[in-house]
């Protein structure tokens, strides 16, 4: 039964990842941009809401209501003013430039929040939980996990049944095709990048609710966020889903035969999938 | 009042110049046809009055309103569309959703109207049987005609028209010569480049020769297509046209 329920909290916990790694997989299939900086986002979204609920004494799920607009219209700047600049037919410049804003990231929240680690009070709901028989679910993993699943819906219908969904899905086939089109690109993948911090400022809150981060915590939550991208197949959203619930299994199985696996564990499941299946579980079709 | 004026429009690529002063006007519902043997500029000329490569010099104007350094984007959305002589479909969205793009970006309608509008091109260009189709795998006809619905969806007051014709059947080439008609007939303006000369002929009102990304004739096509200098450089082609 401790297996099945260790089972359980890792699909849970592959939401969580799921929501790291869809705002990666958006800007990645719209602008092919890779987002180094896309980890320390995250951790800068959870001290934001912290900075707010603090600030306005709110509950860091109602601070929400201002770290998601903020985090969309820092990504929107953020694009227009600075990544778009980078963009062309090389990967490389945008890449560098992520790389740095990343550092920049981590030092700029050393200085202004120190090394210390933070957490989130969201109060009673943390350790509010359910009984389905001898399975013990919490509230907020759960939460999260609807979440998750409702954001992936949410970009899919966007991204199929929207006129903006149709204009990124025309961007990222053609770019100087969708411009003659009327589409003005640094527009599109100002939208897009301002999308991926609104899911990533999702993210973040919920990671600062779930565990204590610092400053330098981005790193390993890109990593997972890569993982769950790569093992779901690119350009494919439920893929990441289910690569992030994968990855979530794979760690709390690995942290059940030792504590010091949980990690590991992860990142073994990752290599031998990309060994079996280069191109993840479930490449999409057009690809 | 000239829709399109160009008034010395240069380019070169390094030593090579493919827009020599070009200086020409379209007017208000006219149909200006573009002849001139491969390499001479034509297509270039295209992409510089759409804003897909910059003019070295020489301003372009649209409805009086110099667009000289617009972004491509811009151009469309006030009234300039054009289509491909190699079709550049988006391969991984469905013929119907090539068409909306062109109607919601472009032309900047609604979802209700663009759909309306899309319906009614796809539907006067054949391809509403396929509209929900992936565009990547249509044949060489229907990305033509892809082509020309999706420029069409944009609702542009000037169509650029590049080879449309090229590699179309006897039959094919009619019907799409009584879809340009009928286009015209709703006050479009159009620039056509053509080889099919007869195609040609069967709209255009005037007709400029390009050789050497310089314009070296113009006037009335008929005229035009019976002077010297076209007879000479055309003498090669004359064959199939």
């Amino acid at each position: 039964m401790d297996w099945i329920n260790a089972i359980i909290q890792g699909a849970l916990l592959g939401g969580l990842y799921a929501l790291f790694a869809a705002g990666l997989s958006l800007i990645f299939g719209v602008m092919r941009l890779v987002n180094i900086a896309h980890g320390d986002l995250i951790v800068l979204s959870a001290y934001v809401a912290l900075t707010t609920s603090v600030g306005l004494g709110l509950n860091p799920l109602l601070a929400l209501v201002i770290v998601v607009p903020v985090m969309a219209a820092f990504g929107y700047a953020l694009q227009r003013l600075i990544l778009n600049r980078t963009m062309g037919d090389d990967l490389l410049p945008p890449l560098l430039v992520t790389f740095g804003l990343s550092v920049i990231i981590q030092n700029a929240l050393l200085m202004g929040y120190s090394a210390d680690p933070q957490k989130l009070q969201a109060g009673p709901i943390e350790t509010a939980s359910v009984s389905l028989g001898p399975i013990t679910l919490g509230v907020m993993p759960v939460l999260v996990f609807a979440v998750a699943v409702a954001v992936i819906a949410g970009l899919q219908w966007m991204f199929y049944r929207t006129a903006l969904g149709r204009a990124f899905r025309a961007t990222s086939d053609r770019q100087d095709i969708a411009q003659l089109m009327g589409l003005n690109r640094a527009h599109v993948f100002g939208l897009a990048m301002a999308l991926s911090l609104a899911v990533t400022a999702l993210a973040g809150v919920f990671l600062g609710i779930r565990t204590s981060f610092d400053p330098a915590a981005g790193a390993s939550r890109l990593i997972f966020g890569f993982e769950a991208v790569i093992i779901g197949g690119l350009g494919n959203l439920w893929g990441t889903l289910g690569g992030g619930v994968i990855l979530g299994i794979a760690q709390t199985l690995g942290a059940k035969i030792n504590p010091g696996y949980q990690i590991l564990a992860g990142h073994l499941v990752f290599l031998l999938i990309l060994a079996i299946r280069p191109r993840g579980l479930f490449p999409r079709m057009d690809g | 009042m000239a829709i399109l004026e160009l008034s010395g429009v240069r380019k070169a690529f390094g030593a090579i110049t493919v827009a020599d002063d070009q200086s020409w006007s379209l007017e208000e519902g006219e149909a200006l046809g573009v002849i001139g043997p491969n390499g001479a500029g034509k297509t270039t000329m295209f992409n510089l009055v759409t804003g897909t490569l910059p003019v070295d010099g020489g301003t372009i104007r649209l409805s009086g309103e110099d667009i000289t350094q617009w972004p491509a984007a811009r151009r469309c959305r006030a009234g300039l569309a054009r289509s491909f002589q190699v079709p550049q479909p988006f391969g991984g969205m469905t013929i119907f959703e090539n068409a909306f793009v062109a109607a919601t970006q472009g032309a900047g309608l609604g979802v209700d109207e663009a759909e309306a509008l899309c319906l009614d091109v796809l539907d006067r260009t054949g391809l509403l049987r396929k509209a929900n189709t992936m565009a990547g795998g249509l044949t060489l006809l229907e990305r033509k005609r892809l082509e020309l619905a999706r420029a069409m969806c944009a609702r542009p007051r000037v169509l650029l028209l590049d080879e449309i014709a090229g590699g179309l059947t006897e039959h094919e080439c009619k019907s799409l010569i009584e879809t340009i008609n009928r286009l015209r007939a709703t006050g479009i303006s159009i620039v056509w480049i053509e080889h099919v000369v007869h195609a040609l002929l069967a709209v255009v009102d005037r007709l400029i020769v390009i050789d050497f990304g310089r314009k070296i004739a113009e006037g009335e096509p008929r005229a035009i297509m019976d002077s010297r200098e076209v007879r000479e450089i055309y003498l090669g082609i004359e064959a199939d046209a």
